[in-house]
């Protein structure tokens, strides 16, 4: 029989009891009491019992010895009564057991919503694929698919797995994975993730990771880790819970000795005393206080695509004095761009430029034929081709020598850049990389390129500097490029010029100041995420290191880092919170519960000691479930 | 005379309640069989866990099988923090738990609400 249905049987056969406290006389008086109290305590406490007997077997105690021990000695006092003819409490055992089942019944309903967050993830798996085999589309379920398989969506279809387009164009809701609340239009090569609902247009796409690779798969995993992990502030909850008990029950006993031989109170006064010590106590709201705020604080993270690996970690999010951000790839997009064209013919210096570097195999290149791509330049065919090292490159486009390269390339070619000096020192200040093209001994122009700031760079850092963290941008770039991103995003503290190696001795030296957290995106700085007070990993689409860093990132939002601290330390803050009540209630309820403060007419039923009890673990519960509510 | 009674049988009591709960006992640890490669241990879930502590060996899967008999609420859930593992046990039915434990070292399980534990030794 489930809680709920003894609860109801309770309820039933209590009120008339409950009526009868409230001075309505039943027929039949004490006899009646017991009547319905029998099974209300056969019936409503039957899984106390047999738990607190295994239990005790065992040599172990647990919430039900409080409650069994409770009821029992009410019970059997009141039957004894019965027979003897004095006054009865069954009123007591069996509102006793009432309030422990609705409790029971209101902490599972809360429970069940804390513990949801993971089978919503798992839910939003989709169930099968329409995989293109031999020309042929054939329905098939998610089990079989394969990486390799071709995929064929349509628009309002889920994305049964992760992997790349092939072929097609489309916008994807990624809300329910990466937290990304604009859908994201995808083209041929860019990657889809599995789970996520295609919207506008159909595509297919190759399968790259399936079953448990996929990143849905490994978020779930990942939030479940963090769900049952444990948080060291618990540390002395636990050791009390292992005690917890028996001390109790040492206390009931004390406080009846107490009562009856040195205060001279009567048998029956002492012994109720003696039971609302018993079934006020409640170890569970010290069991559920970290657990549940734990739960319901990663699940929260888990949908906004911010997942929290520990209880751990939450521990280390606070009190954080640096956000130290690796440059490339953090703070700004990753990836070069073609920011300037100076010069008479823009299109000119671009189709010139585009056509060297066509050959070329420098990280700038891609920045500059990406441009011509998009003006729909066609680079033209070259001869001769020459890399002069460290300078540039040089051809024959046409009739002419063409060069892109720096101002030392430019001396040796003996080309005049005077006109232009003003200008390319300015684009340098800007932390901007200038190449000069020039056509037959003339200077043609200038191309700059930069790798800008994510445009919620700026944003995010001020979010940061507004709740008294330090930003600080550590980059391997010199000192003028580094100064220049900086200052456009509001940086104030940078680190340039640094070797990769020699990222976590910097992060080192900081930490001697206060608690550093370190930003990344976790494939070349996993040593840096390691030695950092708290790691922040920052992914973007399907490749993300998960194993990096203790707060992952799903999607490439700068905002997230802000976010991430703000709900560790609110999860962190409610656990602390659960704790202190979860303690304060023991220590203030049993002395109330053993008389303490008889005198001053604060006395307390057992049956509303019973009620305090049951609704302090929902307390907790529910306290951890508004976490779903603060602002982040 | 009342009031010696009470005395005396609540000091009976107390020392009971010492001697029960926190008298010292030896924890003996049962050693998992291998069962086609996988180590397979089992735990009877019946007011605690019994026994309270298994001896795994490192770097080999091993299933903990958990054979809940208590109906108590306390027990219907089994935590292996160290394993990310929050299971929820059927009453009277034996629930496989799969787990990998690579690292020499004691794990503690708990129920879910930590009130009853025991430990998983890897070697």
């Amino acid at each position: 029989m489930t809680s709920r249905n003894r609860f109801i049987v309770s309820v039933v056969f209590t009120i008339p009891l409950a009526l009868g406290m409230l001075g309505l006389m039943l027929p039949g008086g004490a006899w009646t009491q017991w009547l319905l109290a029998t099974p209300v305590v056969l019936v409503g406490g039957y899984p106390f019992f047999v738990g607190a007997w295994s239990a005790f077997k065992h040599r172990q105690a647990s919430m039900d010895t409080l409650v069994a021990l409770g009821v029992g000695t009410a019970y059997v006092y009141s039957v004894y009564a019965l027979l003897v003819g004095t006054e009865v409490y069954f009123e007591i055992a069996a509102l006793l057991i009432t309030f422990v089942l609705l409790g029971k019944v209101f902490e599972d309903m809360t429970r069940n919503r804390a513990n949801s967050a993971i089978e919503k993830l798992v839910g939003l798996q989709a169930k099968q694929a329409t995989v293109v085999r031999d020309g042929k589309e054939v329905l098939v379920p998610l089990e079989e698919v394969q990486v390799g398989d071709v995929i064929r969506v349509k628009p309002g279809e889920k994305i049964a797995v992760d992997g790349t387009v092939l072929d097609g164009a489309t916008t994807i809701d990624e809300a329910m994975v990466t937290g990304e609340s604009l859908p994201v239009s995808k083209r041929v090569s860019d990657a889809v993730i599995g789970s996520t609902i295609n919207k506008t247009g159909t595509i297919t796409f190759k399968a790259t990771k399936v079953g448990s690779d996929t990143l849905l798969s490994q978020i779930v995993e990942l939030v479940r880790k963090a769900q049952t992990s444990r948080a060291p502030i618990q540390k002395l909850a636990d050791q009390v819970s292992g005690v917890f008990v028996p001390v109790v029950l040492i206390i009931a006993i004390v406080t009846f000795n107490v009562w009856f031989v040195l205060l001279g109170a009567s048998f029956v006064d002492a012994l109720l005393f003696a039971v609302s010590v018993v079934v006020i106590a409640c170890p569970c709201a010290l069991g559920l206080a970290t657990p549940t705020a734990l739960m319901v604080g990663t699940g929260r993270g888990a949908r906004l695509g911010i997942l929290i690996k520990s209880g751990e970690v939450l521990e280390a999010a606070n009190n954080i004095k640096y956000v130290v951000f690796d440059k490339t790839g953090t703070i700004t997009e990753g990836k070069p761009v073609v920011t300037d064209l100076v010069g008479e013919d823009a299109k000119e210096i671009l189709l010139v430029a585009a056509s060297l570097e066509a050959a070329s195999e420098h990280p700038l290149a891609s920045a500059i034929l990406e441009k011509a791509n998009m003006d729909s330049l066609e680079p033209a065919k070259i001869r001769d081709f020459v890399a002069v090292e460290g300078k540039g490159v040089q051809a024959q486009l046409r009739d002419q020598v063409v060069a892109i390269g720096n101002r030392s390339l430019m001396q040796d070619l003996g080309v005049v850049i005077d006109d232009v000096a003003e200008k390319l020192s300015a684009l340098e200040h800007h932390g901007k990389t200038v190449m000069m093209v020039a056509s037959n001994g003339k200077l043609l122009g200038l191309i700059a390129v930069q790798d800008q700031p994510k445009s919620m760079a700026k944003a995010a850092i001020s979010h940061l500097n507004g709740r008294g963290i330090v930003s600080v941008m550590l980059t391997g770039d010199n000192e003028a490029t580094a100064q220049a991103i900086a200052s456009e995003v509001g940086i104030t503290k940078v680190v340039s010029e640094v070797l990769p190696s020699d990222k976590a001795d910097h992060i080192k030296s900081l930490q001697h100041d206060g608690r550093v957290a370190f930003v990344g995106d976790g494939i070349n700085d996993a040593p840096a995420l390691a030695l950092a007070d708290l790691g922040i990993a920052m992914g973007s689409g399907t490749d993300i290191a998960m194993e990096a860093g203790g707060i992952v990132l799903v999607k490439n939002d700068l905002n997230d880092v802000g976010r991430a601290l703000r709900l560790s330390q609110l999860t962190f803050g409610r656990i602390k919170l659960n704790l202190f009540w979860a303690f304060i209630y023991n220590l203030i309820g049993i002395p109330i519960a053993a008389g303490v403060f008889a005198s001053y007419g604060l006395v307390l039923n057992p049956a509303l000691a019973g009620l305090a009890m049951a609704f302090s673990s929902v307390s907790v519960v529910t306290s951890s479930l508004l976490l779903n509510r603060s602002r982040l | 005379m009342v009031q010696t009674i009470s005395i005396v049988v609540s000091l009976v009591a107390i020392g009971f309640i010492l001697w029960w709960f926190f008298g010292q006992r030896e924890a003996e640890a049962k050693l998992a069989e291998n069962v086609d490669g996988v180590q397979v241990v089992e735990i009877t879930v019946d007011g605690g866990y019994q026994p309270r502590t298994v001896q795994l060996k490192a770097g080999m899967l091993a299933k903990l099988v958990f054979n809940r008999k208590d109906p108590s609420s306390c027990l219907e859930e089994v935590l292996l923090p160290d394993f990310g593992v929050a299971q929820m046990l059927t009453l009277g039915k034996k629930t496989e738990i799969t787990i990998d434990p690579s690292k020499a070292g004691e794990y503690k399980y708990t129920c879910g609400m930590q009130m009853f534990s025991g430990k998983v030794v890897v070697k």
